[in-house]
């Protein structure tokens, strides 16, 4: 039987160190929504994920009650939505119709988030590819639960720089008409490599083609849980800290998936994955780069940073695994900049720069998450932070992302406000060297050799 | 047998278990474990209860247990034995 100090263990990493249930994401695929005009469609839209995801919200508030740990959010991701207006979607516009009629179906059922306003694009684009991609700054600016990915490589097909030159347009435009509230557009817009099917967090969730009619998928999350369990290992050897690592990884996963089968139960759809990831939130204590200093230095950012997060996030996984039956998702550590405190003071403090966190990126997914960039930032500067990004998950075999949001009006030295779960932000500096030539190049960059690996 | 993980906590008074097994008693909720400390004049009982004979749905029993414990000055938490389960058994 359980005893006293398992169950004073539970509630103390519940209530004291922000264990929580990030997210219970209801994948749907809308494949079969497709018909002959945009009206038929969306009202198709409408009525499957309304009537898939009717009891989400109240099961998810059920389990809260019955474990008594929080499910912070209720989420749904759908078929890339390039695919389904493939047929009726003429220009941008139409795009645009289908996005409100998302944003309709996710106030009705009450997710804060819908994700999969996509496009998969690794190799080329389809005149809906295009045309739902340069709908993406509209449909951002109108909406307010869509999030929009696009997926621009991966290594089996190389980086698609047509998209990637695209991309970094429509993420200034986007920039510019969300400029009312910090260009937060941006935030709702993920660039990869490599995009996993199953991904259930935002802003990159969407239902793959290979994915079953709906699945339930879910993040668990705990940074202050880690963290406080490395307090009790200061000082020991490197042994120890990759066994405590593993432990607590593999305790907070379990909770994650009970609660993926319970839910899975409840709604009646099949259980997806468990997603791995340490998720930080701008709550005090619930932050990666508090782990980090924990493990031993200052600020993310010192030397040592790339080696720390490489084995923190390979602990998490070794932890992970063996505590679900299904793991996939993104399942990594998250290093982004705005939604994690400690990230901030590392920027605030000058230890943290983009080009360290591109190294961190190639040893940890999801890639430069949420960072707030001078909005005087060129077009072609952002797509090609984009392609270093994009390279490093095509050539290391990895997912890879980009969340920047050239933030309109402001330069290095102010600070970009979200809100909510998105926190806020310093204006990071970026290099300003021209790689303008280098993108106006057309065409992709092939995929890369699978042998001869150094 | 459907175990629920029953935590009170908070400052020490004359009748908490007395309110919480009355409680119990009358929602048909068996008891088959208490483990009761004081620690720092502060009041910290588990119980381990089956609550498979009651009529009352899972969330009410929680919630009249947490109004239970506002009453009475103390915090009650009610939640399946699962996850403690999950969370400490391979």
């Amino acid at each position: 039987m359980i005893n006293r100090n398992e169950v004073m263990e539970t509630n103390e990493m519940i209530e004291k160190e922000n264990l929580d249930v990030r997210t219970i994401t209801l994948g749907i695929s809308l494949l079969d929504c497709a018909d002959e005009t945009i009206e038929k469609l969306n009202q198709k839209i409408y009525d499957k994920i309304t009537t898939v995801a009717k009891n989400l919200v109240s099961t998810g508030e059920q389990i809260e009650r019955e474990y008594g740990i929080p499910v912070v959010n209720k989420r749904i991701s759908i078929t890339p939505a390039a695919l389904i207006g493939a047929g009726v979607c003429k220009c941008p516009q139409d795009f645009v119709q289908i996005a409100k009629t998302l944003d309709r179906a996710a106030k009705t059922v009450g997710v804060n988030f819908i994700g999969g306003y996509s496009a998969l694009v690794s190799k080329g684009m389809t005149k809906a590819d295009k045309n739902l991609i340069e709908s993406i700054p509209e449909a951002l600016s109108e909406t307010d639960r869509i999030c929009s990915s696009v997926n621009v490589g991966s290594t089996k097909s190389g980086i698609n720089m047509d998209a990637v030159r695209l991309l970094g347009e429509v993420i200034l435009k986007t920039a510019q008409k969300t400029k009312h509230a910090d260009s937060i557009g941006c935030a709702k817009l993920v660039v990869f490599c490599n995009a996993p099917d199953d991904n259930p967090f935002m802003a990159g969730a969407f239902h793959g083609v290979t994915e079953a009619d709906s699945v339930i998928n879910v993040g668990v999350s705990g940074p202050g849980v880690v963290k406080t369990a490395l307090k009790a290992a200061r000082g020991s050897n490197f042994e120890t800290l990759c066994e405590t690592i593993k432990k607590t990884a593999f305790k907070i996963t379990r909770v994650g998936q009970l609660v993926a089968k319970e839910a899975s139960r409840l709604l009646g759809v099949d259980f997806g994955i468990v997603d791995l990831s340490l998720a930080p939130t701008p709550a005090i204590g619930d932050s990666v780069a508090e782990i980090l200093q924990e493990i031993g230095l200052e600020y993310p950012g010192a030397p040592g940073t790339t080696a720390a997060l490489a084995l923190l996030n390979d602990q998490v996984k070794k932890g992970g695994v063996m505590a679900s039956s299904y793991v996939g998702g993104l399942s990594g550590a998250f290093i982004p900049v705005s939604e994690d405190q400690g990230m901030i003071d590392a920027v605030k403090a000058g230890c943290l720069t983009l080009e360290k966190l591109e190294a961190m990126t190639c040893v940890c997914s999801v890639g430069l998450d949420m960072i707030a960039v001078p909005g005087d930032t060129k077009a072609s500067t952002l797509s090609g932070i984009i392609a270093d990004e994009m390279a490093i998950g095509m050539i290391n075999q990895k997912t890879t992302a980009v969340r920047l949001i050239p933030v309109w009006g402001k330069s290095v030295g102010d600070q970009a406000e979200f809100g909510g779960l998105l926190g806020y932000a310093p204006v990071m500096p970026v290099n300003s060297f021209s790689c303008e030539a280098f993108i106006n190049r057309t065409g992709r960059i092939p995929a890369p050799i699978h042998s001869f690996k150094n | 047998m459907n175990r629920v993980i029953i935590t009170v906590v908070g400052k020490d008074t004359v009748g908490i278990i007395a309110r919480v097994c009355t409680y119990l008693a009358e929602n048909k909720i068996n008891i088959l474990d208490i483990s009761q400390t004081i620690v720092q004049d502060y009041f910290n009982m588990i119980m381990i209860v089956n609550v498979e004979q009651s009529n009352k749905d899972f969330s009410v029993l929680a919630a009249e247990l947490e109004e239970t414990g506002k009453d009475i000055g103390v915090v009650i938490k009610a939640q399946k034995e699962e996850i403690f389960d999950r969370m400490h058994r391979i």
